[in-house]
């Protein structure tokens, strides 16, 4: 039966030789998979925002290098280093990693964030779509056509209210435990946090009947990683404005 | 009926009872499946690898999936966008990865879900526009391939539980159940 953590050491293994061999049986110093992760992205939220969440919240230090012109996305296209000529593109211990659930998963796989059995990676993942759902709806608001605006957040605070808060303030209420999944924390606790503060931003009184979903959001802001990630000053996107909008359109012809 | 009793997490198919567990979320029943069944590469690299290459495959398949629920007058439009990604982008690049290594597989040379989700891909190219396939001689050896595996071979031959293209009909019961 596969199991993470027994991936992950034999992963962890394997590299170790390698790198002893590679250097001429030279102990090899600090972190296997040496350098920061690097993030390729605009600067603003949208597609990257979650990937800068979640490393934060591991712990893991990174870089970014901004696309501030259609020319800058030529210019990656043209080095071919973006396996489909897309963004978010994170270059993280020798990859190349293009596509935001694979980077995710990597990251959250990498970093104890996966859950410990491939069941909870099951319930993991079931909320984590759900989750990018709902997300997928609020990305797209400041995209919509003006005359689309209202009836897109009415649909968003319908799915909110009725379909995506009360699935996951049920599974809190199941089992009583402070993280989503397996008692533990895991990718999926801070996506949802993502999340609620992202429909706070759009209509605090959306949160009101979901009393388990504010104890998370209280208890994950909490944590020191994400609590430093929260502060002025750090890395994390402030929400899309205009200017970001255009800017958006402009990098990535939409 | 299935949204009142509660075994929908999203009100939403598909749905699939495994294990014990009623699994909605498409990536979520995939990603399962293939842990389980060792489709998944054999460490947290491969499988960033398969991820990338399935989520790419993915974006393709969304685009041909909407082509029949698209309005008569954008078809047109969209089949054009759908052969030009297939031809410039999603295709190269999974030639190029074939062309790379020289294995049989896309990852870890070895049998993986990536396999699985770019063969059937192949099908549904072919199944538009068989000319689109002509210029990527190793998808093509690819798809022989993982076509002549038995349990594939068997599900490919007529009377599997393989389904047929999506027609009028078909379309026409997905309204009805989804109430779009």
């Amino acid at each position: 039966m596969w199991n993470l953590k027994t991936e992950q050491k034999k992963y962890h293994t394997a590299t170790k030789s390698r790198l002893l061999v590679a250097r001429g049986g030279e102990k090899p110093g600090g972190c296997d998979m040496a350098g920061k992760p690097k993030l390729h992205y605009m600067n603003g939220r949208l597609r990257m925002e979650p990937i800068r969440w979640l490393l934060a919240a591991a712990g893991v230090e990174f870089e970014e290098q901004f696309l501030e012109s259609p020319e800058d996305l030529e210019k990656l296209r043209n080095d071919g280093v973006l396996m489909f000529q897309q963004v978010p593109m994170v270059e993280i211990d020798g990859m190349k990693l293009a596509q935001t659930r694979a980077i995710l998963n990597y990251i959250a796989a990498k970093h104890n964030l996966y859950g410990t059995d491939i069941k909870e990676r099951a319930l993991i993942d079931m909320y984590s779509e759900g989750i990018a759902d709902l997300y997928e709806m609020i990305l797209r608001l400041p995209l919509c056509p003006p005359d689309e605006q209202d009836a897109k957040m009415t649909q968003i605070r319908e799915r909110t209210t009725n379909r995506y808060f009360p699935a996951f303030e049920k599974v809190l209420k199941s089992h009583g435990q402070h993280y989503l999944v397996g008692n533990r924390l895991s990718k999926a606790d801070i996506h949802l946090v993502e999340l609620i503060y992202q429909v706070e931003e759009i209509d605090p009184s959306l949160l009101a009947n979901f009393p388990l979903l504010k104890a998370l959001k209280t208890r994950i802001s909490n944590l020191p990683p994400v609590k430093k990630f929260l502060q002025p000053g750090s890395q994390r996107k402030p929400p899309i404005d205009a200017k970001a909008v255009k800017a958006a359109r402009e990098i990535f012809k939409i | 009926l299935f949204s009142k009793d509660g075994s929908l997490m999203f009100q939403q198919v598909p749905m699939v009872e495994i294990d014990g567990m009623k699994l909605a979320q498409t990536r979520a029943i995939l990603n399962y499946i293939a842990a389980k069944y060792n489709l998944y590469g054999k460490d947290i690299k491969e499988r960033a690898l398969i991820d990338m290459y399935s989520e790419g495959m993915a974006d393709l398949n969304e685009m041909i999936l909407h082509l029949p629920l698209c309005p008569p007058h954008e078809k047109d439009a969209k089949m054009t966008q759908i052969r030009e990604k297939t031809t410039n982008r999603y295709f190269p690049a999974f030639e190029k990865v074939l062309k790379s290594h020289g294995q049989h597989y896309l990852v870890g040379n070895r049998l993986s879900r990536a396999d699985i989700h770019l063969v059937e891909l192949i099908y549904y190219v072919e199944e538009i526009d068989p000319s689109l396939m002509a210029i990527f001689p190793l998808l093509k050896a690819l798809k022989t391939r993982i076509s002549n595996l038995p349990p594939v071979k068997k599900f490919l031959q007529p009377g599997s539980q393989r389904k047929p293209p999506v027609d009028a009909k078909a379309l026409e019961e997905a309204r009805k159940i989804v109430n779009k």
